[in-house]
């Protein structure tokens, strides 16, 4: 028989999931935005925002609940303290997407300037090492998250990349100046994107080795 | 825990009740001046084991005892070894508190200094009054020494049995489930009380309460149908044990 407490645990984790699937479609909504040229679509990243914001509060108070009622140990502890740090990245993560939007809004009233395939790659694996970090929350699944703090560093190089190319067009052609600062500040929005991504990779490790991989240099 | 200097060693301790073998193989080493808590389901043997350790178990009809238990490097089963001398050295505290009903206060905590041989009535006082002291009850009881022992709360008789087992200064003491008969201001009491005697006294303790070893122990102990199956620091065993028994256990997912 489950005991209550772990029917509260699953529950709590689902609602982690449905917090991840809003800040994927904010990130996917305000990407599209921007690579189709279609800014009536950043209505949509404003309500998953929304959601995002009701669900960080949710989650906090869910967690609170439990640790004041259950008094929870070794795993179970593990799990809501990860949960509680996980909630702050996605949170932050619904911020950077609207970030994203308004950036790409100003871009939209520039003449365009190249660089959108980058912006394409960028958040592809952004969305990925959202979806990927928290299946690996689910399937209890250290390798996967560890999978993901590889891809963190595909994205920091796409980042750098795009800065040398932007510094040079601006260089060369000061038309583009604030055309490309948009899409600099884009980028670095899809950077910052990542490392919440890594952060909740981090967390999944935590969960599930017991294991504190921050701030030290990757296994290969 | 900053001294780590072992003061009772545990080994190849086995403990059967006729045939049914209660305790088995178990190696273990307390360090002097710190908690050790011994959880583990119903009948996983952590009673037994702990009475084993001031060789109370022996006196259970059909009950017996192999291995070693070295306080201080002296095997306390060696054939020369008086169990009374041990049990003064090797204190104990049990479940459901046990005054002496036809003793007051006073006499309760003087009972083992007497049995010792001591008459002198002021090095009592003072053995009475420092024991009190030290198990936080001085000052709730200090103008009715002569009450009886009994007209205590159950708190305060719980803590009047540690103040007798502390009055002939052992350097270990055992408890067996304590708390679980006092409600939770009376246990938060024995709880500090038990924090502020690792400055003298070795503690080794039997509980149920999976937060309370958590909160008063150095280390921790789960047994498992006899055996040993995890002994590590506290803080390791309650966030990331090393064996799923042990996770299972104190998540709550056993069997």
């Amino acid at each position: 028989m489950e005991r209550h407490f772990h029917t509260e645990l699953r529950q709590l984790k689902d609602q982690i999931l449905a917090m991840g699937g809003y800040v994927e479609r904010a990130i996917e909504e305000a990407t599209q935005a921007l690579i189709r040229r279609e800014p009536e679509r950043f209505a949509k990243v404003m309500e998953a925002e929304t959601k995002i914001n009701q669900a960080h509060i949710d989650i906090d108070e869910h967690c609170f609940s439990l640790l004041a009622r259950q008094a929870p140990l070794a795993a179970d502890l593990r799990l809501i303290l990860a949960l509680l740090k996980i909630n702050t990245d996605l949170e932050r993560m619904g911020d950077q997407a609207v970030n994203i939007s308004h950036n790409a809004k100003k871009y939209l009233e520039e003449p365009p300037v190249q660089f959108l395939l980058e912006i394409t790659k960028m958040a592809f694996e952004v969305r990925s090492m959202v979806r990927d970090s928290l299946d690996a929350l689910v399937k209890e699944d250290g390798q996967l998250a560890r999978e993901v703090l590889k891809k963190d560093d595909s994205v920091d190089n796409l980042k750098n990349q795009m800065f040398r190319d932007l510094i040079a067009l601006m260089k060369k052609d000061p038309s583009t100046i604030e055309a490309a600062i948009d899409l600099l500040l884009i980028a670095r929005n899809l950077e910052r994107l990542g490392d919440h991504a890594t952060n909740i990779a981090e967390d999944v490790i935590f969960v599930t080795t017991g294991k504190d991989v921050r701030h030290k240099p990757r296994e290969s | 825990m900053t001294n780590t200097r072992p003061i009772l060693e545990v080994k190849k301790l086995n403990a059967w009740f006729g045939d049914h073998h209660a305790v088995r193989d178990i190696n273990l080493l307390v360090n002097e001046r710190e908690v050790v808590a011994c959880m583990g389901p119903s009948g996983c043997g952590k009673s037994t084991f702990l009475r084993c350790l001031n060789r109370l178990h022996e006196e259970v009809p059909g009950a017996t005892v192999d291995g070693t238990v070295s306080l201080g490097g002296q095997d306390i089963y060696a054939r020369n070894v008086d169990p009374v001398i041990i049990r003064r050295k090797i204190g104990m505290v049990f479940q459901k508190p046990n005054p002496f009903p036809a003793l007051s206060i006073y006499e309760n905590v003087a009972v083992g200094l007497r049995l010792a041989g001591v008459r002198n009535t002021r090095i009592l006082n003072e053995a009475v009054e420092k024991s009190l002291r030290k198990a936080a009850l001085w000052e709730e009881v200090k103008d009715k020494l002569k009450a009886p022992g009994l007209s205590l709360s159950g708190g305060q008789q719980q803590r009047l049995c540690m103040a007798r087992a502390l009055a002939v200064e052992p350097p270990v003491i055992l408890m067996d489930e304590p708390t679980s008969a006092l409600d939770p201001i009376s246990t938060a009491k024995i709880e500090e009380l038990i924090i502020e005697l690792k400055k003298s006294v070795t503690v080794i303790i039997v509980t149920h309460n999976l937060q309370q070893a958590a909160r008063i122990s150095d280390r921790t102990a789960f047994f498992l149908l006899g055996e040993l199956v995890e002994y590590d620091l506290t803080s390791k065993v309650f966030t990331n044990p090393k064996d799923t028994r042990t996770e299972q256990y104190i998540t709550g997912r056993f069997g």
